[in-house]
């Protein structure tokens, strides 16, 4: 299945599959706190008086549509000017029917856009799991270890710029299977950040507390414990948020090369069946997704930053 | 009384890009069980670096450091430490914060009640039981000081060093703490080394009183003693001739023998 549609790149009047993930070099300090503006200001009740906190969400609410409309409207246009993009009418009705049954399954080539993200999602959590378990004890032994870090950063700093997708061949290769190899290209493009996240977290736990460490003589075992996994964890997770943005990324390209169930081999499928409205619903699906997945995170990375300051 | 700790000839120099810092030499100085010891000089002299030196965080470059007959060769629990910036560990609670330490130094001969309980005395020593269980985060300035005087009391240290513990705080909560310390200490009679920038700091809560001369190669200038009964009480000294002595000889020593070169 995987040579089949591997095949389809050979095309050349197509779009190159290549997508190109943003680097998962965004590494440093990018803190989990920037949730977005808009539900701050709506989750203030103010029971005595309703006229004004009904006004605020307005006020909070009014320029997020107005940008949606603009490109509805947009939209529109171009759909109007150029007879092969579906109007936004079109694709709503599409996604309607689309939606009214996302879980059917007639053979594997022929599913419901449900059972595609769910594979999707299944890929990322495989690929992306084994990325955990080596990446994070591996940024630890970075982090911890200056002989490692010497040795290692050369090359990791050769390596994270390569789009993971270089990998996938590597990955057919090995697994002569499209769905491990697609697998693979997600453990790849996942490790970096958690790797360097992880390793620079280590090096930044406060002194403060690697005294605390030493005055109270605390065995190793308690110090990875009580003092370094808790200061690493905000670290750990903002990588963990930044490779899951990454994966979801490329695991759309990587499924339109191997094929398979998953939202971007159905993409690819719909191109080849000409049916754009379905390519446009499936831009805003994955959007959303990839959105759920990091407001999750920054949720989860709410939870577990301390202000060590205050 | 009996000598606990012994710094001889002790001298620091640090490595920096512009070759060595020397920032303390001959350093000799005795500090006997049950002593209050504070150390006062101007900012950037030396003071942190000689109580690191004592924790142990450090290691001299010249001369030695003896604690109870044995050369301080690196930190430990019998020196416990408060730091000037409280460093409680924010994912614990003020109970667990404390229980650490406690753990560490009598895990190993009682059991989990008992560790227990110390942890809820020292606790309690310093009023502060009702936040037992709260994390340093939701607790103020003073509260959480409270809280990492009673970490190092809990450890019953030979030796408790404490760096400017209240110089992060006002005026009153400074003055609450120093008052909490002065019963904590006549409870336990520990032996307490001080970093304080405070003159009446430094009268109210010493047996002895250590100036440093100004760095680099700071050493120590003038040692002080306190001739005042314990406790004490701030109110009755404001106008006790003794008091008053102790506090003009300091700021005679740093404001006119160790002026400030201007900073
Ligand atoms: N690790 C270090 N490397 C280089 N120089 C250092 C180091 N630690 C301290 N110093 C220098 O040693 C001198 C004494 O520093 P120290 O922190 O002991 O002063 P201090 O008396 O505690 O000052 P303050 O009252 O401001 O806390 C300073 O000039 C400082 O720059
Ligand atoms: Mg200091």
């Amino acid at each position: 299945m995987s040579a089949a549609s591997l095949s389809l790149t050979a095309n050349s009047s197509n779009p190159a599959p290549a997508a190109e993930p943003t680097s998962p070099a965004r590494t440093t300090e990018n803190h989990m706190t920037s949730a977005a503006p808009t539900t701050i200001a709506a989750s203030k009740p103010a029971p005595k008086n309703y006229a004004e906190p009904i006004g605020r969400a307005l006020r909070a609410l009014l320029p997020p549509i107005l940008g949606f409309a603009l490109l509805v409207g947009i939209w529109a246009i171009v759909s109007m000017k150029n007879k092969g993009i579906p109007t936004p009418e079109v694709v709503w009705h599409a996604a309607v029917t689309l939606f009214s049954d996302p879980f059917y399954s007639n053979g594997p080539n022929d599913q419901g856009i449900g059972w595609n993200i769910l594979s999707s999602l299944k890929r990322v959590a495989i690929g992306f799991g084994f990325a955990a378990a080596v990446g994070i004890p591996l940024g630890f032994m970075i982090g911890r270890f200056k002989f490692l870090s010497a040795a290692l950063d050369p090359i990791i700093s050769l390596l994270r710029p390569v789009s993971p997708l270089a990998w996938l061949p590597i990955g057919l290769l090995v697994f002569k299977k499209a769905d491990p190899a697609a697998t693979w290209t997600i453990f790849i493009c996942s490790i970096w950040p958690m790797i360097l996240n992880t390793a620079q977290g280590v090096q930044r736990v406060p002194q403060d507390y690697l005294n605390v460490a030493r005055v109270l003589n605390l065995s190793e075992w308690k110090v990875i414990t009580k003092i370094l996994f808790p200061s690493v964890l905000p670290y750990m997770l903002t990588g963990i948020r930044l490779s899951i943005g990454t994966a979801w990324l490329v695991i759309v390209a990587a499924e339109m090369l191997t094929g398979g169930v998953g939202i971007g081999f159905w993409v690819w499928d719909e191109w080849n069946n000409l049916k754009v409205e379905h390519i446009i619903i499936a831009i805003f699906v994955i959007g959303l997704v990839g959105l759920l997945l990091e407001q999750l995170l920054i949720q989860i990375a709410k939870k577990f930053s301390y202000d060590s300051n205050s | 009384m009996k000598s606990l700790v012994q710094i001889e000839n002790v001298g620091m120099s640090f490595e920096t890009k512009k070759g060595s810092f020397v920032a303390l030499r001959d350093i000799n100085l005795q500090i006997n069980e049950g002593e209050v010891v504070s150390l006062i000089g101007h900012s950037g002299c030396g003071k942190s670096t000689l109580l690191n030196l004592i924790a142990g965080l450090t290691l001299p470059t010249d001369g030695a450091l003896i604690c109870g007959g044995r050369e301080i060769a690196g930190p430990g629990p019998e020196r416990a430490v408060v730091f000037q910036n409280h460093s409680l560990l924010p994912w614990l609670t003020c109970f667990e914060n404390v229980y650490l330490g406690v753990e560490r130094v009598f895990g190993q001969k009682e059991g989990k009640a008992k560790l227990k309980a110390r942890t809820m005395a020292a606790i309690e020593m310093v009023h502060m039981a009702h936040a037992a269980d709260k994390h340093p985060g939701e607790i103020s300035g003073g509260m959480k000081q409270r809280i990492g005087i009673a970490r190092a009391f809990a450890m019953e240290p030979k030796i408790l060093l404490m760096d400017e513990p209240f110089g992060a705080l006002d005026a009153l909560t400074r003055a609450a703490l120093q008052d909490e310390l002065i019963g904590v200490m006549q409870k336990t009679g520990a032996t307490v080394v001080m970093v304080t920038h405070d003159v009446d700091e430094a009268v109210l809560l010493s047996d002895r009183v250590v100036m440093l001369t100004n760095g680099p190669a700071a050493t120590i200038g003038e040692i002080l003693e306190v001739n005042l009964a314990k406790p004490r009480n701030r109110l009755t000294l404001a106008n006790d001739a003794e008091y008053t002595r102790c506090r003009a000889a300091i700021i005679e020593f740093l404001y006119q023998k160790q002026v400030r070169k201007a900073a």
